[in-house]
């Protein structure tokens, strides 16, 4: 079976808040997703895809900023990484 | 054909300070687009690396004759000052049937300056349509520290732009913004030439500043956008008051108390 990866960014650590990100990438060869490709997220929320069949396997953690740092702003925090194997 | 250069107002630099871009759309006459292209086509030579701009050009290309459009030279200063030097310039090219974009990336190293930015002026000679892979870029990327590349595995963002542009298009971009050449799924080839630009005086109060006070300059530096996260974007706006504050000189300015109320320690006021 090959695995078929979705990463979403949500716009806060819960999985039910709102997409503002995404990523995919095929295993099976069927789609070439690339950077820029698409204006409209494939769902509203991470919840959402939970319920079209996708299977979380990774969230980012939640991680205090290094003192000092409290203010910078860097990668997007809250990403998902979820799996489905056609 | 208005030969003066153009500043800015404050209203325009403070978008730049929250989207990290201006576009100037069409704004090179056809004739200079033509010459371009046939230059851009067989290659230019490198510059070294610091050299004034005023110097860094021969006068036969079409280079100086783009940086004096008035619209340019006055959006350049406003920007980045008077006799900026050249940090370097190159031919970006998408191929027909490409079949990949490139990663998204913020160019160069992360580079971490509160007080100082570089501008690449972007410059497409020809229509860029949807099929033909114009730039990515991400409004609102530039304060996030970022190292080139690493940023790679996004592929979209809510609001992101998918540059479509008239022929004698110019955009000019803060260094950190993530951008990427996306994918070209046409016959024709699309070149996009860019210059960054060093400063070579403190970036303060370059533009034209008769608008300082402005409402709509506190509003510009309030945009958010749709690809933040609800409590980032709070410090986006923080930081963007800091970068404001580093280009006015002015320590009290705010937006919505958020850098006065985090930095008011009256123990230590009281102490001097």
């Amino acid at each position: 079976m090959k695995q078929q990866v979705l990463v979403l960014y949500l716009a806060s650590s819960a999985l039910d808040s709102d997409v503002v990100g995404w990523s995919r990438y095929d295993g099976t060869g069927g789609t070439r997703p690339t950077t820029g490709d698409s204006d409209e997220p494939p769902y509203t929320t991470g919840l959402a895809a939970l319920e079209d069949g996708w299977r979380l396997f990774q969230a980012s953690q939640l991680l205090p900023p290094h003192p000092g740092h409290e203010y910078d702003t860097s990668f997007l925090k809250h990403e998902f990484f979820f799996e489905k194997l056609p | 054909m208005q030969t003066t250069k153009q500043l800015l107002t404050s209203v325009q630099v403070a978008r730049f300070v929250a989207q990290g871009f201006l576009r100037l759309d069409g704004v090179v006459p056809r004739e200079l687009n033509e010459e371009a292209i046939a230059t851009l086509s067989t290659g230019i030579p490198e510059v070294p690396y610091g050299t004034p701009a005023a110097h860094a050009f021969p006068q036969d290309t079409f280079i100086p004759r783009l940086l004096a459009l008035p619209a340019v030279a006055g959006a350049l200063e406003s920007l980045v000052g008077p006799a900026p030097t050249v940090d370097h310039h190159a031919v970006h090219v998408r191929e027909p049937h490409e079949g990949t974009a490139q990663d998204l990336h913020a160019d160069a190293i992360i580079d971490v300056r509160p007080d100082a930015f570089d501008v690449q002026l972007m410059y497409y000679p020809h229509e860029v349509t949807p099929a033909m892979g114009g730039t990515l870029s991400v409004p609102g990327s530039h304060l996030r520290r970022v190292n080139e590349t690493d940023i790679g595995r996004v592929q979209n963002l809510r609001g992101q732009t998918r540059l479509t542009c008239p022929a004698g298009t110019v955009v000019l971009v803060h260094h950190g913004i993530w951008h990427g050449g996306r994918r070209n799924d046409t016959a024709r080839r699309r070149f996009m030439y860019k210059i960054r630009f060093n400063p070579t005086v403190p970036q303060v109060r370059l533009w034209d500043t008769s608008d300082l006070h402005d409402p709509a300059v506190a509003a510009e530096l309030g945009t958010t956008f749709p690809w933040y996260e609800q409590a980032t974007a709070r410090l986006e706006i923080h930081n963007r008051v800091l970068l404001w504050r580093a280009l006015t000189g002015d320590d009290t300015f705010d937006i919505d108390h958020w850098v006065t109320r985090v930095s008011n320690r009256p123990a230590l006021r009281s102490h001097t």
